[in-house]
């Protein structure tokens, strides 16, 4: 991968509902760049526009106006078929609630993208989505189904999951958001450490300042705009200061 | 997605509910089956109509009075023009003007009681002369035929078919026993050897000399020649001058009928082709008729497996959107359940052809009121009903699929 061009480039996005006879602006004239093995925290408060946001650089959601390059690539210039291609082949999406598919059990979850992308031999899938759940720490979990697995399980195989196809980019809109602090934080760490061990780049939303922080740099997000774009420091008070002020 | 993960898929997901796909599948199964049976009862009965009129014999050619608009000979003709007479029998067995008719054997028909030992029967019988049995393919189980002598004699003699003999005579051997018709004291001569089964039914008829017939029991008058008879049975030479035959009947009873060259026929001269053919249109109707019947019931388990299709859509939008999300193209969802719809319609079919074969092949032989059921198994009946079936489920299929196709990904993601 040439690490030279930016993972995602925006300029001037904008997303636009019709709801009647109103119209909403979820993106208003967004320009944003994020870089390769950066790890970026997107923060701000409900309806502010985030997964609106995460929707289009999941290539699941195109914009209204405006340019978005992933990996150099003009993502209005593809076809429904090649924007599955790109969700299949350039990034994993994290959901708040899973979605996981509830009959079949972790292994077969985890196989689930690579079996729209074709090449592999069933042998092949089983033995990718063992070594995406190992590194999620679910060795001991493979048969189970989403029903058997706790909270925090089942969002390490949603990771497991966009990991498979092994993209660069991780996207997760509110990861923790139905979990307890405890697996939170196991989620947290297990996102960080994707990002530091094997250097892949990870966008996450988030409500929650701890999960902010710990990341690398945090985007808040206000009616569609992008009020502060910032590095995080290490020094935790100054960094407290700056989501109180960010989540007003 | 390849067509082997496809078929897994969809195995997988028909699988997670065994009770509705169980369900609609029943519906395809009955319309399935139900083709298959009727279709294989349809086909009997056609088969067996054309052998049991095939054992009269191929060369059995039948002359009634009467135009060609279909009369039946008991209504005896209109005018005197439409009646055939013994006469007109004696004339077709001329060798020059018809070479190629070999047995020709006029009959009459009376009806009354005959009274054995003080007890009274009902009968239908028929006036008939020495050539009236090979003409009609019969054979004497016991006693003989009616002779000619018996003929010119006007003889009070009578040969029974073998449920008459059992009617009136019970096990006894009836030969030389004697009964009343008419009051007429009868002796009967012979039995004929028993036909079960076949459509001239001989087996309930007695037969007397037509003479007899004509000036004892109908009380006719007048010569032997000006006889009426009710039908003419004539055998042609052989197989293959059937047609040649029938020129050679019609251009002789038009010249004795003294009939213009624009006239019609005052009689109808039916080949045992011409029954066949037309029995066997009857039975296509038939055939025709009952399939409809049962492709209406694959209709309706078509519309069945439409409607879960599409509930199965909703109650799975979340789903779709998940595949969607990971990278299912549009097409892989299409797929995906046009291949669930096949496959609940493609099993369906095969167990409806195995339960139809099963009903056709145990209703085989069966009885229904008296009469026996005879079943025909086609394979390419069940071929196409298992094609069909499969078409059902790509034409029901199709449009729910299209819709889960045609989702938003988002939207369905966020489908409670
Ligand atoms: N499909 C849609 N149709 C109409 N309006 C929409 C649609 N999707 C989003 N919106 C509107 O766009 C705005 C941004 O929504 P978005 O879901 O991006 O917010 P968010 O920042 O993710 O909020 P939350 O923190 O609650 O998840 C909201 O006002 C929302 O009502
Ligand atoms: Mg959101």
């Amino acid at each position: 991968m040439n690490s030279a061009v930016p993972v995602i480039e925006l300029s001037n996005v904008t997303r636009e509902f019709q709801v009647g006879s109103q119209v909403v602006k979820a993106l208003d004239g967004i320009s944003l760049t994020i870089q390769h093995g950066e790890m970026v925290a997107i923060i701000g408060p409900s309806g502010s526009g985030k997964s609106t946001l995460m929707n289009t650089l999941g290539c699941l959601d195109t914009p209204s106006s405006g340019s978005f390059f992933l990996n150099g690539q003009n993502v209005s210039d593809l076809s429904d078929n090649q924007l599955a291609e790109t969700r299949s082949r350039q990034l994993g999406f994290v959901f708040q609630s899973y979605n996981l598919l509830t009959r079949e059990t972790a292994l077969s979850n985890v196989e689930l993208p690579l079996k729209y992308s074709g090449g592999h031999t069933g042998k092949n899938r089983r033995t990718a989505a063992r070594t995406a759940l190992e590194r999620v720490g679910l060795s001991h979990r493979f048969n189970h189904k989403p029903v058997q697995l706790s909270g925090g399980e089942q969002q390490r195989v949603g990771i497991a999951r966009a990991l498979v196809k092994n993209p660069d980019l991780i996207l997760a809109d509110e990861p923790t958001g139905n979990l307890d602090s405890k697996s939170s934080a196991e989620v947290i760490e297990m996102l960080r450490s994707l990002n530091e061990v094997d250097g892949k780049t990870i966008v996450v939303v988030t409500h929650d300042p701890e999960v902010a922080e710990a990341t690398k740099r945090i985007i808040a997000f206000r009616d569609g705009r992008i009020v502060e774009d910032r590095a995080v420091d290490s020094v935790k008070t100054e960094a407290a200061e700056d989501e109180q002020v960010a989540s007003e | 997605m390849n067509a082997a993960l496809l078929f897994s898929t969809a195995l997988n997901s028909v699988g997670a509910n065994k009770l509705r796909a169980g369900l609609t599948l029943l519906g395809i199964v009955i319309g399935v089956s139900s083709v298959i049976a009727m279709m294989a009862i349809g086909r009997g009965a056609q088969v067996s109509v054309t052998s049991r009129i095939s054992e009269l014999g191929a060369d059995l050619i039948t002359v009634q009075p009467g135009a060609q608009a279909l009369r039946f000979a008991f209504f005896g003709g209109g005018g005197d023009s439409d009646v055939l007479s013994f006469e007109d029998a004696l004339a077709l067995k001329d060798d020059v003007f018809a070479p190629d008719v070999r047995i020709v054997a006029p009959e009459n028909s009376f009806s009354g009681s005959a009274v054995v030992s003080g007890e009274n029967t009902f009968v239908n019988g028929v006036g008939v002369t020495a050539e009236y049995l090979e003409a009609r393919n019969l054979t004497i189980a016991t006693g003989r035929n009616i002779s000619n002598a018996n003929v010119l004699n006007t003889s009070l003699v009578a040969v029974l078919g073998s449920e008459t003999s059992t009617t009136l005579f019970g096990n006894r051997n009836p030969v030389g026993a004697t009964l009343k018709l008419s009051g007429r004291e009868f002796l009967v001569i012979g039995v004929i050897e028993s036909q079960q089964g076949t459509i001239s039914n001989p087996d309930n008829s007695i037969l007397v000399p037509i003479t007899t017939s004509h000036y004892r029991l109908k009380s006719g008058t007048g010569l032997v020649n000006s006889i009426p008879v009710s039908s003419i049975s004539i055998l042609a030479t052989s197989e293959k001058a059937v047609d040649t035959a029938r020129l050679d009947i019609s251009t002789v009873l038009r010249l004795r009928h003294e009939l213009e060259a624009d006239d019609d026929d005052d009689f109808l001269i039916t080949t045992q082709q011409d029954t066949i053919e037309t029995l066997e249109g009857t039975q296509g109707t038939f055939v025709i008729l009952l399939g409809s019947i049962a492709g209406i019931s694959l209709l309706v388990g078509g519309i069945g497996v439409m409607n879960i299709m599409l509930v199965s859509v909703t109650e799975r939008t979340r789903e779709i959107g998940i595949r969607r999300a990971v990278g299912a193209k549009r097409r892989d969802i299409l797929f995906q359940f046009v291949t669930e719809a096949v496959l609940m319609t493609f099993v369906g079919g095969i167990l409806g052809v195995l339960t139809g074969w099963a009903i056709a092949y145990f209703g085989n032989g069966a009885t229904v009121d008296g009469d026996i059921i005879e079943t025909v198994i086609e394979t390419h009946i069940a071929a196409i009903a298992l094609g069909v079936s499969i078409a059902v489920g790509l034409f029901f299929g199709i449009y729910p699929a299209v819709r889960a196709a045609s989702l938003n990904p988002i939207e369905a993601l966020r489908h409670e």
